[in-house]
C-alpha cells in the first residue's frame, strides 16, 4: 500500500499539471491565435465599439417592432446570460399547459388578425433559456405584426428574415434557424 | 419521422463505425506498446513521467496491486477536486469571485468527477471558479476516464495471458491513455470545437448592452439585509429595471472536448451542451456527439485485436448498436409527436421545412427534435450525461429511454472502458446460462469461466440495481426526500427514479427538475456513485487476476463460439431480460403511467 503512495502522489501532480494547467494554457493560447471572436464570445461590437450582445446568446424581446425569441426560463430575468436553465417542466405539469395558453395569449393579444397556429418553438422554453434561434416558421408567424409596427412592406421584412437565416449545416445537420438578434439589429439598422 | 431525420441518423451512425476500426488499432498499439506515429513527440514525456515518479514501466502488478494503485489514485484525486472547491475563494482564477462551495456539493462533486459520472447538482458557472473548472475537474475528466480504460486493458490482459499472475502496470495503462489518445484528441476537437464558437477565455464574464430592457420584480431588501414588510405583513416590491446582459464565459473548449471523449459529460454552464457557448452549431453537435461513443466504441475493436480475434470485439459492438439504434428508433419518435396537452390550445407541432415541430420545450431551435433525441439516446447509451435538452420535459416515453439505458448497466457502448468491462461481465453470464442449458462448461476466450468468476460476474451486475432501487425507495419515503421533486404527479416519481438510475450507474445526466444540491441528496448520490464504481472496478480486476492465472482451453466441438450471430442475440438476450426484469415495476410507477395519463387525457 505504501509502495503505491509516492507514485500515486507524483503522477498525480505530473497529470494535474499536464491536463490541468499546461492543456487549457494550449487550447487558449491557439484558440486566441486562431479564432478571437469566437473565444472570447462570439461578441457583436458597434461602430461605437460598444458591444451590443454575443451573436450566439438570445436577448428578452417584447416590443411589437421587434422579432420575439424564445420563452426564457432563466432566473430572475429571461434571457439571463449569467445563470442559464430550462424550465424543466414536465409534458403533464398543468403550469407547462398554463404557461403555453399566457404566451399563445400574448402573441394573438400583439397581432389580432393572425389567425393561424403558433408555431411549437415560439410557446416552448428553450433548454438553455438562451436560445439566439427561432424557426422559420415561427419567424414568419411574427412578419405581419413586424410589419404594422413599423409601417414598413412585409416582402422587405420577410428578405431581411431570408438574410439572417441559417439553413442546415452541410444541408443535412441540425435544422434551420433565424438568429433574433441579428434580424432585430439589422431591423433598427433601418430605421 | 422525417427523412431528414432518418438521413441525420444514418449519418451519425455511418460516421461513428467507419472511425471505430481505425481508432480501435491505434489504441490496441498503444496498448500492447507497440510503436505508433506519435511516439516521437510523446515517448521522451513519456519517459520522464516515469523517472519523475518512481515508476519502472516493465515492472507488472498482480491484481490486488493494480486495485490498490487505482483506488489510491482515485482517492487522491477525490481530496483534491473537494479541496479546491473549498477553497476557491482564497485561489486566484476566480474572476467572478465566487465563494466556498458547500461541504456536501463539494463532496458530491468530487465523488462524482473521480468516478467518471460527472452528476452535478450545483449549476457551474455560478458555483465553480475558472482554477476549479480546470484544475479540478478537468484533471478528472482525465484520469477518470484513463482509469477506466487502464481496468478494461487489464481483463483483457487476463483474457491473452496463460497461467500468469500479473496483469500489467497500472501507472503505465494511466499514463498512456491520457498521453497518447485522450490528450491529442481532446486538443483537437477543442480547436475545431472553437471555431464553431464554443468559447475558451479566462477573461471575466462579458457585460454587453441589451436592445430592448427588461424589469422584474424583487423583495425590497432592508440595511439589515431582510426583506421589508409592509403593515399587513406582505413583502414591499421594488422594481429593477435591467438594462444589461452579463454573459458568462471562461475555458470552456478544453472541458468540453474531454467531458465528451471520456464519456464524462460535467457541462462548463449550468444547461451543459444546451448552452450555446457551450454548443454552439450543429456541427459542433454532431462532433460532441460523435465524441460520446467514439472512444467506447473502438475500445471494442481494440478488445479483439488484444484477444487475437477481432471478430470477438465485433461482435459485442454488433450487440451494443442493435440495442441503441432500436431505441433511438422509439425516443426520436416519441419527441416528434409532441405534447397533447398542447394540440388544443392553438399550437402547431407538425413538423415541416420550415419547423421541426413535435415537443420543443426544453429543446434547442438549432438541434430540433432529432439531434436532441439521437444525443439523449448516446448520452445515456454511454455513460456520458451530457444533455443538449432538458430531458425533463421529454415526453413520458421519451424520458423512458434514455433512463432505461442507465439501468441496463452502461454496457451500450457505455463509459469509455467501463462500458466495455461491463459488456464483459455480462458475456460472462450469457456463456455461463448457455453453458447451463447445452450442458458444457462454460468457456469464454479459450477461458474456463468457473464459479468464482460467476460470483464475480453476478455481483457487478446486481449492485448498480441494488443501488438505484433502494436509494430510490429510501429517497420517496422521507419526506426531505420528497420535498425535492419538481414535477407533481408520476414524473415526480421519474425525477427521483431517474437521479438514482444515473448515479447507481455512473452516468451522471438529470431530470434536472429535482432539487439535488441538498445535503439528502448530495449524499446518498455521493454513496451511489461511489457503490457503483468501485464495488464494479475492484471484482473486475479479480475477474482479470483469476483469468490470467488459468491455462488456455483449445477450442473443441463443444465450445459455444462467441464471434456469431446467435451468440450477439444470446448476449442482448442477456442484458435487456436482466433490465426489463428488474426495473419494469419501477419504470411502470413513472413514465409509464404518465404515458397512460397523457394520451387518457386527450
Amino acid at each position: 500500500m505504501i509502495k503505491h503512495l509516492k507514485p500515486a502522489v507524483i503522477l498525480f501532480v505530473i497529470l494535474t499539471v499536464l491536463t490541468g494547467v499546461i492543456y487549457p494554457a494550449v487550447v487558449t493560447g491557439l484558440a486566441h491565435l486562431l479564432f478571437p471572436n469566437q473565444a472570447g464570445g462570439s461578441l457583436i461590437t458597434n461602430s461605437e465599439g460598444k458591444s451590443t450582445g454575443s451573436r450566439l446568446i438570445g436577448q428578452p424581446f417584447s416590443n411589437p417592432g421587434h422579432f420575439w425569441g424564445r420563452p426564457s426560463a432563466t432566473g430572475p430575468f429571461p434571457y439571463n446570460a449569467g445563470a442559464s436553465s430550462g424550465s424543466n417542466l414536465g409534458p403533464t405539469n398543468p403550469a407547462l399547459v398554463d404557461a403555453v395558453k399566457a404566451r399563445v395569449q400574448a402573441l394573438k393579444a400583439a397581432d389580432p388578425d393572425n389567425k393561424a397556429p403558433v408555431p411549437v418553438d415560439l410557446i416552448t422554453a428553450s433548454g438553455s433559456g438562451l436560445d439566439p434561434h427561432i424557426s422559420p416558421a415561427a419567424a414568419d408567424y411574427q412578419v405581419n405584426r413586424v410589419a404594422k409596427a413599423r409601417n414598413m412592406d412585409p416582402q422587405k421584412i420577410s428578405d431581411l428574415i431570408d438574410a439572417n437565416t441559417e439553413s442546415r449545416q452541410w444541408w443535412l445537420l441540425g435544422e434551420p434557424r433565424v438568429n433574433v438578434l441579428t434580424l432585430n439589429l439589422a431591423l433598427d439598422a433601418i430605421h | 419521422m422525417t427523412s431528414n431525420s432518418l438521413l441525420q441518423i444514418t449519418f451519425y451512425m455511418v460516421s461513428l463505425l467507419v472511425l471505430i476500426k481505425p481508432l480501435g488499432w491505434y489504441m490496441a498499439r498503444i496498448y500492447e506498446d507497440e510503436p505508433v506515429v506519435l511516439n516521437r513527440l510523446l515517448a521522451p514525456v513519456e519517459k520522464l513521467i516515469y523517472r519523475l515518479s518512481g515508476v519502472n514501466p516493465k515492472q507488472e502488478m498482480r491484481w490486488t496491486d493494480y486495485a490498490i494503485a487505482l483506488l489510491i489514485f482515485n482517492l487522491l484525486g477525490t481530496l483534491a477536486v473537494f479541496a479546491l472547491q473549498r477553497l476557491q475563494a482564497d485561489l486566484p482564477f476566480n474572476p467572478q469571485n465566487l465563494p466556498a462551495v458547500s461541504p456536501d456539493s463539494s463532496f458530491n462533486t468530487a465523488v462524482s468527477f473521480a468516478t467518471n459520472t460527472n452528476w452535478q447538482g450545483y449549476s457551474g458557472e455560478v458555483t465553480m471558479s475558472y482554477l476549479t473548472q480546470m484544475l479540478g475537474l478537468t484533471v478528472q475528466n482525465f484520469v477518470s476516464a484513463a482509469a477506466g480504460m487502464a481496468t478494461l486493458v487489464a481483463l483483457i490482459r487476463g483474457f491473452v495471458r496463460r497461467k500468469a499472475d500479473i496483469i500489467g502496470n497500472f501507472w503505465v495503462d494511466l499514463t498512456r491513455s491520457i498521453l497518447y489518445i485522450l490528450l491529442p484528441l481532446s486538443l483537437i476537437l477543442a480547436l475545431v470545437l472553437v471555431g464553431q464558437g464554443v468559447v475558451q477565455t479566462f477573461s471575466p464574464h462579458q457585460t454587453v448592452s441589451l436592445i430592448e430592457t427588461v424589469s422584474y420584480e424583487q423583495p425590497k431588501l432592508g440595511a439589515d439585509g431582510q426583506a421589508l414588510k409592509d403593515a399587513g405583513g406582505a413583502p414591499v416590491m421594488e422594481t429593477v429595471e435591467v438594462k444589461e446582459q452579463v454573459v458568462a464565459v471562461g475555458p470552456a473548449a478544453s472541458q468540453v472536448a474531454i467531458k465528451q471523449l471520456g464519456t464524462n459529460g460535467g457541462g462548463f454552464f449550468n444547461v451543459n451542451s444546451a448552452h450555446p457557448l457551450e454548443n454552439p452549431t450543429p456541427l459542433s453537435n454532431f462532433l460532441e456527439m460523435l465524441s460520446i461513443l467514439l472512444i467506447p466504441g473502438a475500445l471494442c475493436y481494440t478488445f479483439g485485436m488484444m484477444v487475437g480475434d477481432t471478430r470477438q470485439g465485433w461482435a459485442i459492438l454488433a450487440a451494443m448498436t442493435l440495442i441503441l439504434v432500436a431505441l433511438i428508433f422509439v425516443v426520436v419518435p416519441a419527441e416528434q409527436t409532441g405534447n397533447p396537452a398542447l394540440a388544443a390550445l392553438s399550437v402547431d407541432q407538425s413538423a415541416s421545412v420550415s419547423q421541426s415541430g413535435g415537443n420543443m420545450e426544453g429543446k434547442e431551435t438549432r438541434f430540433g427534435i432529432t439531434n436532441s433525441a439521437l444525443w439523449a439516446a448516446a448520452t445515456t447509451a454511454a455513460s456520458n450525461g451530457s444533455v443538449n435538452s432538458m430531458h425533463d420535459s421529454f415526453t413520458p416515453i421519451g424520458g423512458l429511454v434514455p433512463m432505461w439505458l442507465m439501468q441496463l448497466g452502461e454496457v451500450i457502448y457505455g463509459g469509455v472502458g467501463s462500458g466495455l468491462y461491463g459488456m464483459i461481465m455480462f458475456a460472462i453470464v450469457a456463456v455461463f446460462v448457455s453453458g447451463l442449458m447445452i450442458g458444457r462448461t462454460p468457456e469464454y476466450l479459450g477461458k474456463k469461466i468457473e464459479a468464482y468468476e460467476m460470483k464475480m460476474a453476478a455481483i457487478t451486475i446486481l449492485i448498480p440495481p441494488l443501488v438505484v432501487l433502494g436509494g430510490t425507495a429510501l429517497a420517496v419515503m422521507i419526506d426531505v426526500g420528497k420535498s425535492s421533486v419538481f414535477n407533481p404527479g408520476a414524473h415526480g416519481f421519474s425525477e427521483v427514479l431517474y437521479a438514482f438510475s444515473s448515479a447507481g450507474n455512473n452516468n451522471g445526466s438529470a431530470f434536472g427538475g429535482l432539487s439535488a444540491n441538498t445535503p439528502l441528496y448530495n449524499t446518498l448520490l455521493g454513496l451511489a456513485m461511489l457503490f457503483s464504481r468501485y464495488w464494479l472496478a475492484v471484482p473486475v480486476l479479480a475477474i482479470a487476476g483469476s483469468l490470467a492465472a488459468k491455462k488456455i482451453v483449445p477450442t473443441g466441438p463443444g465450445t459455444l463460439p462467441t464471434h456469431t450471430p446467435l451468440f450477439v442475440t444470446l448476449l442482448i438476450g442477456t442484458v435487456l431480460l436482466v433490465g426489463a426484469l428488474t426495473f419494469i415495476p419501477a419504470l411502470a410507477l413513472g413514465p409509464v403511467v404518465e404515458h397512460l395519463q397523457m394520451i387518457g387525457a386527450r
